[in-house]
């Protein structure tokens, strides 16, 4: 079978977060508190919300992301079973890869679900609705990938969590700009599936790369 | 064979013993050569090349602020360059030169956007604006404090060689799709009041100076790069024999002189 490894790590992720639903649940309160705070922080005003919405519903997609990365490696890590994953015989980008999908199963996909309640608490525009989900959809994907590279380098560190946003959110700059536009072009009223394709070209670029950073950071800091 | 014998200075260079003596011999020369070219293309360039019609005298930062950007950009592909020949042929001394390219670079970095602030401000009437390339430079800036803050996480040195330099590596694949990115969020979000990259094209007479300078910035980065990496090899390779003879000479020496 080609996929060895990547189905197994996937249920297996899918089946531990199910069983600490909270934990899992946590990127997705915090996407939906930290829409609380822009109209008290800014302005309750519908049409100033409006025009900020496109950008801020990114930067908290983005955020909210961030903050859940930082344990996606962390638990294999302290229980060993990360070692097991590494002297496993296949290869190890496939574990790897089932591991970030599992991720963007619990982080991506709800904050994708949710954020039409977002969109319509800042009253995003009805034709906006939908280049929203789908940038979304496409680009948390691309979120995980990149944050995994940045978990795996320090899953090894005590106080990991800082460092990795120093060092992830850098490389997050393109999804961020390509994805806000694509909700931004959409409330224009142009045709936003360029950005589109340009940030489902980014989400193929790192399939293909970021489990193989992902691996060889892993190994790097499992020899010591 | 002989194929053979044409890789022997490859892998010398990995010996940091070896490089720290060869550059010692070069040192002297490199100070002597930045130095000049360094004095002759300031001088040259504040004081002797014409004003700019429009700008007066403030353009004259670009004789600073031009050279530096180049090396900053360049700096960070040295950087990674080395960090993967690390990776590749485990070689020590290219993680110590990766260790050092990043606080030169970060330093280059810093100076490239301070310059751009203080020539923004008189020009354009402000010191930051959203432009794409600067940025763009900002987070090239990130991007260096990141490998450098990797670098200091971890307790052995090892492993924190090999995390920046899968973290260099990383950046130099996301640079291009960077700048780019930044390029067109620029243009499509608001018209091109400021035009760095399409300015009038330089007179000779101003061009000749920053030419000079370019030269004379590579000079002083070679031989930032040469000191830093000398200073690492000194305190990774302390426990060598080698460098215990150097330090019992160097004693010696000094004690010789405070005879005299």
């Amino acid at each position: 079978m080609s996929n060895i490894g990547f189905s197994a790590y996937l249920k297996r992720d899918l089946l531990l977060s199910y069983r600490r639903l909270g934990e899992a649940a946590s990127p997705l309160m915090f996407f939906l508190l930290v829409a609380i705070l822009i109209p008290l922080g800014v302005s309750p005003d519908s049409g100033r919300l409006a025009e900020l919405a496109p950008g801020m519903i990114w930067v908290m997609a983005l955020l909210a992301t961030l903050l859940s990365t930082e344990g996606l490696f962390a638990a294999d890590h302290q229980d060993g079973s990360l070692e097991q994953m590494l002297i496993a015989p296949q290869l190890l980008a496939l574990p790897v890869l089932g591991k970030v999908t599992a991720h963007w199963l619990v982080t991506g996909l709800p904050l994708t679900l949710v954020s039409p309640l977002i969109g319509l608490m800042l009253s995003l525009p009805a034709v906006a609705m939908v280049p929203m989900m789908v940038s979304l959809a496409v680009g948390t994907a691309c979120l995980s990938l990149i944050g995994a590279v940045g978990a795996a380098l320090t899953v090894s560190l005590r106080k990991g969590g800082l460092l990795l946003s120093i060092l992830v959110i850098p490389l997050y700059i393109p999804v961020i700009i390509f994805g806000s536009a694509a909700v931004q072009t959409a409330v224009d009223g142009f045709n936003w599936l360029g950005p589109l394709a340009i940030l489902a070209a980014m989400l193929c670029a790192a399939i293909a790369l970021c489990p193989l950073a992902i691996a060889g950071a892993l190994r790097l800091v499992s020899s010591n | 064979m002989a194929s053979n014998r044409d890789w022997t200075w490859f892998y010398r260079l990995g010996s940091p013993r070896w490089f720290y003596e060869t550059t010692g011999r070069w040192l002297p020369w490199l100070w002597t050569l930045t130095l000049v070219l360094l004095t002759a293309g300031l001088v040259w360039g504040l004081g002797y090349a014409p004003q700019d019609a429009k700008q007066g005298n403030s353009f004259r930062i670009i004789y600073l602020h031009v050279p530096v950007s180049f090396l900053a950009l360049a700096g960070y592909y040295l950087m990674a360059i080395a960090g993967a020949i690390g990776l590749i042929w485990k070689m020590k001394l290219s993680y110590m030169v990766m260790k050092s390219a990043a606080p030169i670079g970060a330093a280059l970095t810093f100076l490239a956007l301070f310059t751009g602030a203080v020539w923004g401000k008189p020009t354009w009437g402000t010191y930051w604006v959203w432009d794409a390339r600067i940025t763009s430079m900002l987070i090239l800036l990130f991007l260096y404090l990141g490998v450098l803050a990797l670098q200091y996480a971890f307790h052995s040195q090892e492993s924190g060689n090999k995390a920046s330099a899968i973290l260099a590596l990383v950046g130099t694949v996301n640079i291009p799709i960077i700048y780019k990115s930044v390029d067109w969020w620029y243009t499509l979000h608001q018209p091109a009041t400021i035009k760095l990259t399409s300015a009038p094209s330089m007179h000779i007479d101003m061009f000749q100076p920053l030419l000079l300078m370019i030269v004379a910035l590579y000079c002083f980065y070679a031989l930032a790069l040469i000191l830093f990496t000398r200073a690492e090899i000194l305190q990774r390779e302390r426990k060598a024999a080698w460098i215990c003879e150097l330090a019992l000479q160097a004693d010696k020496d000094s004690a010789g002189e405070a005879e005299e």
